[in-house]
């Protein structure tokens, strides 16, 4: 049924595009969907993504962007040289496909186990960290218009919306606190610059290929704010899979990240890198929190959701690990 | 008294039972549903065995870093709000060895796996 309504959407638009095949869901909660599908040419069939809110779920939840910003981000990225997929079609009212839009498919691995570990990345791993840090620089300098209209965040804010969503789980936690605590007493106020940030720069994200960087997904949370933030998130311990000595995405060094990020000719401010880590590391223990939640309340009562309550405790070791270091 | 076998006995041959029996027919999602169905099990067994003992050692901690007595669960409230307060922090004798010893004690039961609490265990 999706296939007749991407057909009927396509021949608007893709000139020679006979039909559809091969259409599968990736990922979908409630509020948004990710299909795979072949586009059928007779040039050769174009591998394309959608990505929706279905018919009836409009809005978007409170820090998403929205799809429409999200198809803008991208086409940006894509127009400035940095690894994208092309926006091939906004979605549009007479689509009846609900919101979103449809992107060219990229091959690659977004898995990171696989790319840590499979022999067919073992050329692309040293690279990446430096290969990162020039793609961050060039979101950092894209030309976003403030006719986007995304979230402006400061340091000050993001410590405000952690504590409230924290607390809202009314479930004490120590760590947390010490965390919550330490940020507030080391909160740098706001950046000197304020650019672009991707939000959610982490494996998962990012389409790997033996060749290295392919393409940046998910501009879900995209914001303006601090760019050191995207530089921190990525150096979070939950992304290093197993490869803690390993601070960028378990197959890097901070030095390559940050030596790459300054051929781009910005500047990198290591402290407030260091600053946005310890926040991102909370930050990801409150998500996890969150996602139980849900499990809870919400619709989706599924192990995953639950199981994932349970790695908190991973984020409150990563911030004694950053907070207070035993001694060796 | 309930009769034997334990919960823990019962849940343990489940998850072997699933581990070693059914893993390997299955493929695709639900296979990687079935490894954190899997997991969930081995965590609640983790959690029957070690829960007690540490629940107990944290009780006495908190009674000892805040002076005073309660529920674990209000003691924890009363610790959270403290540090939230400024009350109590780092140079608070007992608090940062307590909050390790917590921690390591949750990781144990949540994620003995974990790349840092090996670490900090010292076997790696």
């Amino acid at each position: 049924m999706i296939e007749d309504q991407l057909e009927r959407c396509i021949a608007s638009w893709y000139p020679g595009a006979s039909g559809v095949t091969g259409a599968a869901k990736l990922s979908g909660g409630a509020s948004q969907e990710t299909w795979t599908f072949d586009i059928i040419h007779p040039g050769g069939n174009v591998g394309a993504i959608l990505r929706r809110a279905p018919p009836g779920y409009g809005a978007s939840p409170g820090r998403a962007a929205g799809l429409d910003a999200e198809a803008t981000l991208m086409q940006l990225a894509h127009d400035a040289g940095l690894p994208s997929p092309r926006v091939m079609h906004v979605l549009k009212p007479e689509d009846e496909l609900g919101t979103g839009f449809i992107m060219q498919r990229i091959e690659g691995e977004t898995i990171a186990r696989k790319i840590l570990r499979d022999e067919q990345f073992a050329k692309a791993r040293p690279i990446l960290a430096r290969q990162l840090g020039r793609v961050i620089a060039g979101i950092h300098g894209l030309p976003a218009g403030r006719s986007l209209r995304l979230r402006e965040m400061t340091a000050t804010k993001e410590i405000a919306d952690l504590e409230r969503e924290y607390r809202s789980f009314n479930w004490p936690r120590p760590v947390f606190e010490l965390a919550l605590r330490w940020l507030r007493e080391r909160d740098p106020g706001p950046s000197k610059e304020v650019t672009l940030v991707h939000g959610d720069f982490r494996h998962g994200n990012l389409i790997i290929g033996p060749d290295g960087v392919r393409a940046v997904l998910d501009w879900e949370l995209a914001h303006f704010g601090d760019p050191m933030e995207d530089l921190g998130w990525i150096c979070v311990n939950s992304w290093r899979f197993g490869e803690i000595d390993k601070p960028v995405g378990g197959f890097g060094s901070r030095e390559e990240l940050f030596a790459g990020y300054e051929e781009a000719g910005r500047k990198v401010d290591p402290d407030r890198v260091m600053f946005w880590e310890v926040m991102g590391t909370l930050r990801w223990g409150i998500m996890c929190c969150g996602m139980m939640q849900r499990f809870r309340t919400g619709p989706d009562h599924s192990m995953e959701r639950a199981m994932i309550g349970r790695r908190s405790s991973e984020t409150e070791i990563d911030l004694l690990r950053l907070l207070v270091p035993r001694g060796k | 008294m309930q009769d034997e076998p334990t919960p823990t006995e019962l849940i343990k041959a489940v998850a072997d039972f699933l581990r070693n029996e059914i893993a390997p027919e299955i493929k695709g999602h639900n296979a990687f549903k079935l490894r954190v169905g899997i997991n969930a099990l081995d965590l609640v067994t983790r959690q029957l065995t070690l829960e007690q003992g540490g629940d107990a050692a944290e009780h006495a901690r908190l009674r000892q870093v805040l002076g005073m007595d309660g529920a674990l669960i209000e003691l924890n409230r009363a610790l959270s709000d403290k540090i939230a307060k400024g009350e109590v922090d780092l140079q608070t004798p007992g608090l940062s060895e307590h909050l390790w010893q917590t921690t390591m004690d949750k990781l144990a039961v949540d994620q003995p796996n974990y790349a840092s609490y090996k670490r900090e265990l010292g076997n790696k």
